[in-house]
């Protein structure tokens, strides 16, 4: 009970043979468009090194670049072996690597997939990254005179700016650091003073955003400092202000961002894992009716191609009885008390002995 | 005395025919790109059409979106021509064809060049139209309250971020001008009241500017208000703050930017020119080659040029022929006498 059994002429086998290997060089340029999304990714991922904290977020894209390369190298293989495949002289080069070959190219296969769902799956990582990094930013803003850290101000000012965002989580978060550095600070200014021992941390602490914070469509001029404070400001209310500053936190804004390119990227990567899984299903239909072919002798007769030879569980069975003989080879066969030098008679059974040859049915 | 005249044998009209063929193909393309850079320059003017005052500036890319149309069209038909040309039948029903099609390609390469010569002289054109639009729009920055006026704002705050500008020509722009609307002041303020009768038209005048000039390199967070007064800020002098606000004007910002893009338009626009040309004078030495092999001996060689006569000649057949058709509606004196002889005296006078 073969899987899947389809019958070939000799025509179907060569035209399968040429599809094929137009289809192996179309999986080279998928392989290269694999490739080339992983780049891409590692590319935006880096962008924004600075706001983003030490987490396991390089590990998809590497594994996108890496599968990329080994799919154009395996369909390289393949487009070689399929062109050899239309002549079934030819084939008998490749007859003993094509087995090996299937199973290498079906694991790799998995590895795809696997590229497809962590593309999905990195957005957890992804968003402790950049909550940790946006938090130690926002914290080192002021530090524009520390080698390392002068231009973290600059970083953070251009990502509220562009992503139209404030804060981590929201404008509050900058209330509860200190962002004006201490050399722009009167420190004989009693107001100041009063703010600094306000707090345990002696932090300069106060109800105001940077500038990049302001929303351009507000109808008012951007209200940065004060903003709690409603008689600061005339006709200013607080809590009913939305357009004032704009409302979302960077960490969303940037997570969103992400969360776009990446599900494209998955999703392209699952389509370029059902093709392989496709043109690997062809592969194994000419590698099958070839060596029918070759098993009956004539090139030019019909043969059959399958996907498995016997049902799934039987070739689970047998391949799983493979594996358990390849562990014992080492072992000493315990039958001959140890000796393996002892010559055992190996007995085929044929069946009963004496058996007339029974008469076959004339065809009527 | 034909000018630069040319021999052709067989092999080489062939060669000149495939050859011009594929030319006209790349000229095409070369029409298409004139085409899109038409648009991408029209799009990028209409972008900032807000802060510009008049649009003569748009004569640059609607020549260049007209002129590539018509150079994807006019080298469709050389490439049909070039592949009728080999075949003797098929050629001359395109004859009359030819001198139309000359003076056609002649006019496009003349507009081609004149659009990259208005790209240059239009550029004091540009930095009015900008100089009256930014001024209007730093005027009515507070009337977010008006129809029609309600979003120049936001444009000019997008303005100044994107470009990293500041005013019309710098900051100080902002000072003259009342850029904190009525309804977001506190009449009952003396401050508010004493800067209010402080200047004869009764604005609210700041040395302070919008939020959208702050510069995200300062390594201070930015001072926007009381910008001239020492004295407001701890640790600050304001001749040598340099990184708190943008530096340029938005004027000159602008008018950097569209001739950046204009300067990167012309050797485009020179080597379409160039193309264009090369296949008018290809397509005349295949027409006039053609013209001179002999009916009897279709494989001999034949002579090509591009004027039958040197140029002097050519303009003054040109003058004649010219003045004849300028005469035709003209009746002779000649004529004058036999006007009752009718439609063979008209014909005896044209003849002429």
């Amino acid at each position: 009970m073969a899987v899947l059994k389809v019958k070939f002429t000799k025509n179907n086998r060569d035209r399968l043979a040429q599809v094929l290997w137009i289809l192996n060089w179309v999986s080279v340029v998928s392989g290269v468009v694999l490739f080339s999304l992983g780049l891409f990714l590692k590319v935006e991922i880096n962008k924004r090194w600075e706001l983003m904290a030490e987490r396991d977020i390089h590990s998809v894209p590497n594994m996108l670049i890496a599968t990329g390369l080994v799919a154009c190298g395996i369909n390289f293989l393949g487009g070689k072996i399929c062109y050899d495949c239309a002549d079934t002289t030819k084939f008998l080069r490749w007859k003993v690597l094509m087995l090996p070959y299937i199973m290498c190219t079906f694991f790799f296969t998995f590895c795809v997939l696997a590229g497809a769902l962590m593309c999905y799956g990195m957005r957890g990582e992804l968003e402790e990254a950049l909550d940790q990094g946006l938090h130690n930013a926002m914290r080192y803003y002021k530090d524009t005179d520390t080698p390392g850290r002068c231009f973290l101000k600059r970083t953070v000012d251009l990502l509220q700016i562009q992503f139209h965002c404030c804060g981590n989580s929201n404008y509050r978060d900058w209330f509860q650091i200190q962002w004006i550095s201490n050399r722009f600070l009167d420190m004989s200014n009693r107001e100041v003073v009063g703010r600094l021992r306000s707090n345990v941390e002696g932090k300069y602490l106060m109800d105001g955003v940077p500038f990049s914070c302001c929303n351009f469509n507000s109808p008012r001029p951007c209200i940065q400092h004060q903003i709690t404070n409603n008689s600061a400001h005339f006709n200013y209310e607080h809590q009913t202000e939305d357009l004032n500053l704009w409302s979302s936190g960077c960490r969303q804004a940037l997570l969103e961002h992400y969360s776009s390119i990446m599900q494209s990227i998955g999703f392209t990567v699952l389509i370029i894992w059902l093709f392989e899984l496709w043109v690997l299903t062809g592969v194994r239909y000419l590698q099958t009716s070839l060596e029918n072919v070759l098993r009956q002798g004539d090139p030019d007769s019909e043969s059959d191609g399958w996907l498995l030879e016997n049902s799934f569980v039987e070739t689970a069975r047998s391949n799983f009885n493979i594996i358990k003989s390849l562990g014992k080879c080492n072992q000493i066969d315990t039958a001959n008390n140890g000796d393996p030098n002892m010559d055992v008679s190996s007995r085929a059974h044929y069946g009963p002995e004496n058996v007339l040859p029974k008469q076959l049915p004339l065809a009527s | 005395m034909a000018l630069l005249k040319l021999r052709f044998s067989l092999p080489r009209r062939v060669r000149l025919a495939q050859g011009l063929w594929l030319l006209t193909w790349v000229t095409v393309l070369a029409g298409a790109f004139t085409f899109s850079l038409g648009v991408y320059l029209k799009t990028e003017l209409l972008r900032r059409a807000e802060v510009m005052d008049n649009t003569e500036i748009h004569v640059v890319p609607n020549i260049l979106i007209l002129v590539g149309l018509v150079i994807i069209g006019s080298n469709i038909v050389a490439g049909r021509i070039c592949q009728d040309s080999l075949h003797s039948a098929r050629f001359p029903p395109w004859k009359p064809f030819l001198l139309p099609w000359y003076g056609l390609t002649w006019m496009v390469c003349v507009w081609l060049f004149s659009a990259v010569v208005l790209s240059y002289a239009l550029q004091g054109q540009l930095e009015e139209s900008l100089k009256v639009g930014l001024r209007n729009g730093i005027r009515f920055y507070r009337d977010t309250d008006v129809p029609g006026r309600c979003f120049q704002k936001e444009t000019i705050d997008k303005l100044q971020m994107e470009l990293r500008c500041c005013g019309n020509t710098n900051y100080k722009d902002w000072f003259e001008v009342q850029w904190i609307s009525n309804r977001y002041l506190d009449f009952t303020s003396k401050e508010v009241k004493d800067r209010v009768r402080s200047n004869i038209d009764g604005r609210y005048l700041v040395d302070g500017v919008p939020f959208s000039c702050c510069n995200p390199a300062s390594p201070r967070p930015c001072l926007q208000y009381s910008l001239t007064n020492n004295a407001a800020h701890y640790n600050y002098e304001h001749q040598s703050e340099e990184l708190n606000l943008y530096n340029r004007g938005c004027r000159q910002a602008l008018v950097d930017y569209y001739m950046g893009l204009m300067n990167a338009i012309g050797p485009v626009v020179l080597s379409v020119i160039l193309l264009q040309m090369s296949v008018l004078l290809s397509l005349r030495y295949l027409q006039t080659s053609l013209d001179g092999v002999d009916p009897e001996n279709p494989e001999a060689d034949s002579e090509g040029y591009i004027l039958a006569k040197g140029i002097k000649e050519s303009l003054m057949d040109v003058k004649t022929t010219i003045l004849k058709v300028l005469q035709f509606g003209q009746v002779t004196a000649a004529a004058d006498e036999e006007v009752g002889v009718g439609p063979s005296g008209e014909k005896a006078a044209t003849s002429n």
